[in-house]
């Protein structure tokens, strides 16, 4: 059930410049697939609007959710001044996720971009634990990489940066041609020119593609209708041609998504 | 201690209910909050047709507020009588559908859908600064007000709530013209006219450009235009604007709003109604206040 909960900070990191990793205490640790998201609340009153951040990892054994996120605005670096053993308002858990079970027998590539590769973490580890061969295609701006090793521990992993100061220089695109990584179904997320790009590279070669959108979000559950993608069909619920990325999404199949 | 409040002959159980276009169709909420123990679920707007809305981004947040261009998306009147009613119409509580439209006709022609349904009364935005034709354009003229009122009213069966725009000069004449036009009753304020601008893109935040800005930020603005609003008419009152909490809900109720509506608060926390309205209940009991009517309008000098 969603719902508005204070949780316990029990870890807050910072990875790289601005990147930071929250660790936090809440029974929406078992509840979360990859690709679902949370809102953080900013306690400044001034800041109404939860933010909606992708869940990175979960750990229904010790009730930990793990997100990570950049300290870019006012109220992501409010939220990363807050340390462990202080507690912060979240909503959840959001979305729809990225479905596991529907890409059993086949090879599952993961992608991810910048601020997009985290939720991928967590993707890889749900699949591995289901028996789902998967590898991971990273990229990041320069060698500040973020959450490399854990993805290491999980499962094959590939590196782009753009500068080309690690792996492959250029996309993760450009990675998954060099470096000959091959794979049934893509999920993926990053920024839209890089999600604009797998839509066609996936609609090229015919693998099916999973991708997650952003938009900005007020309310987070569907009632608002903020946050809405152009679809191909006439949506279900909203009866016209969008869908909210809060509720349909944040992940859609690609083909389905006018982006 | 009596709750209970009177709307053009429909009773409330108590004066709380939501702001139109903050809590869906009721159905998104209903995890986070009992309808059951609101006074009324007040509708996204509903239009004769299902409307596409506004390009996105769509809403942002300001200081102490939010800016919002959703362009009255919504699934039309034909899906709402379908889907949207019957999941209402499960809990104890009265409903308020909100109906918009750019054409007079186009509001005649949904009103005259819902009079076959057991909706309690309707609210009529002539007030949305977020679309290009209509809507708005009634809301600023007394006149063309007091007319579309007029015309709306002789085709509704159901009692009809007035939505007032604060994007005018005089709030007291525009609460007149709903008057003289028919309505039975007004809601304010809708949302102020905004703009954001990034400056490091040089860009509008808002693909709309403007958005309509509410929240806390709103609310000193809002409560004197209900003092205004309810000192100009006889006719019942409802107040909103940056409500999110009880003490806010009674500085409208003191101001001269007979019920209140809880709008952009639900957004930070799904839960405000109900701590409203038990809010209102614990001041009444401070007060030793028996009935939240004598409360109406108790602002003096
Ligand atoms: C489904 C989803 C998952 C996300 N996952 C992550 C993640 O795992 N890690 C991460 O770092 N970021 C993630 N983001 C982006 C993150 O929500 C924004 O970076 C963040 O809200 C910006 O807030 P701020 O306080 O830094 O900026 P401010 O400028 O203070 O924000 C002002 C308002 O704009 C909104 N906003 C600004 N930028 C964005 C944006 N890019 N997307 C959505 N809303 C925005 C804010 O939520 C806030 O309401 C995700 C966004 C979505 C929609
Ligand atoms: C996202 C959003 C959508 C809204 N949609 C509608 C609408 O469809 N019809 C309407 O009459 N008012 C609409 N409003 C205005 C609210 O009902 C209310 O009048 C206004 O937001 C002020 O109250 P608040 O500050 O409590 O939000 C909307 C407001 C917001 C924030
Ligand atoms: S954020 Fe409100 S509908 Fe998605």
């Amino acid at each position: 059930m969603k719902r508005k909960e204070n949780a316990q900070i029990t870890e807050q990191t910072e990875l790289a410049p601005g990147i930071w990793s929250l660790k936090l205490r809440t029974d929406m640790a078992s509840e979360a697939v990859p690709g679902q998201f949370i809102g953080i609340y900013p306690k400044d009153g001034s800041r109404l609007l939860m933010r909606p951040i992708s869940i990175c990892d979960a750990d229904p054994e010790t009730g930990v959710l793990r997100v990570v996120y950049r300290a870019g605005g006012a109220g992501t670096k409010e939220i990363s001044s807050y340390k462990s053993g202080e507690d912060i308002d979240i909503l959840g858990v959001l979305g729809n996720g990225y479905d596991t079970e529907a890409v059993k027998g086949r090879k599952v590539i993961l992608l991810g971009g910048g601020i997009g590769i985290p939720p991928m973490l967590y993707g890889c580890r749900v699949l591995k634990k289901h028996g789902i061969e998967c590898e991971a295609v990273l990229g990041y701006a320069d060698s500040n990489m973020f959450l490399k090793d854990d993805f290491e521990a999980v499962c094959g992993t590939h590196i782009a940066t753009m500068d080309g100061s690690f792996g492959t220089k250029g996309t993760v695109i450009d990675a998954l041609n060099e470096q000959g990584v091959k794979g049934d179904v893509i999920f993926a997320c990053g920024p839209m020119p890089m999600l604009r790009a797998i839509k066609s590279y996936a609609a090229d070669k015919g693998l099916e593609a999973y991708i997650s959108l952003e938009e900005r979000m007020a309310c987070g559950v569907g009632a608002c209708l903020g946050c809405v993608t152009k679809t191909v069909n006439t949506d279900h619920h909203t009866h016209v041609k969008n869908s909210r990325i809060c509720v349909e999404g944040p992940v859609f199949k690609a083909e389905d998504v006018e982006i | 201690m009596n709750t209970k409040v009177n709307i053009a002959g429909i009773e409330l159980k108590n004066p709380v209910m939501t702001a139109s276009g903050t809590f869906g169709s009721g159905m998104e909420y209903a995890e986070f909050a009992d309808l059951n123990r609101l006074g009324a679920v007040v509708t996204k707007g509903v239009a004769n047709v299902p409307w596409e809305g506004n390009p996105t981004p769509r809403v942002t947040e300001v200081y102490g507020g939010m800016l919002n261009a959703i362009g009255l998306q919504n699934p039309g009147v034909d899906v709402f009588m379908e889907r949207d009613l019957p999941f209402l119409r499960k809990y104890d509580t009265r409903v308020i559908v909100n109906v918009c439209g750019h054409t007079v006709e186009e509001y005649t022609e949904t009103v005259e859908k819902l009079n076959s349904t057991d909706v309690d009364l309707y609210e009529i935005n002539l007030s949305c600064p977020n679309v290009k034709q209509g809507a708005l354009a009634f809301g600023q003229d007394p006149k063309v007000l007091e007319e579309t009122t007029r015309a709306i009213k002789s085709a509704a069966k159901k009692p009809v709530i007035i939505k007032l725009s604060p994007n005018v000069t005089s709030i007291a004449d525009m609460a007149r013209a709903a008057e003289a036009g028919g309505a039975d009753c007004i809601s304010l304020i809708n949302t102020l006219i905004g703009m954001k601008i990034d400056i490091n893109k040089r860009k509008f935040v808002l693909a709309n450009k403007t958005g309509g800005f509410s929240g806390p930020a709103v609310k000193p603005v809002a409560v004197r235009m209900v003092y205004d609003a309810a000192h100009a008419v006889k006719i019942p009152v409802i107040g909103m604007g940056g409500i999110s909490n009880a003490e806010d809900a009674l500085e409208f109720i003191l101001a001269g709003a007979t019920a209140v509506s809880v709008g952009t608060a639900n957004f930070h926390d799904p839960g405000t109604t109900i701590k409203v309205i038990e809010g209102i209940e614990a001041y009444m009991a401070r007060y030793g206040v028996e009935d939240i009517n004598e409360l109406v309008g108790a602002v003096s000098a």
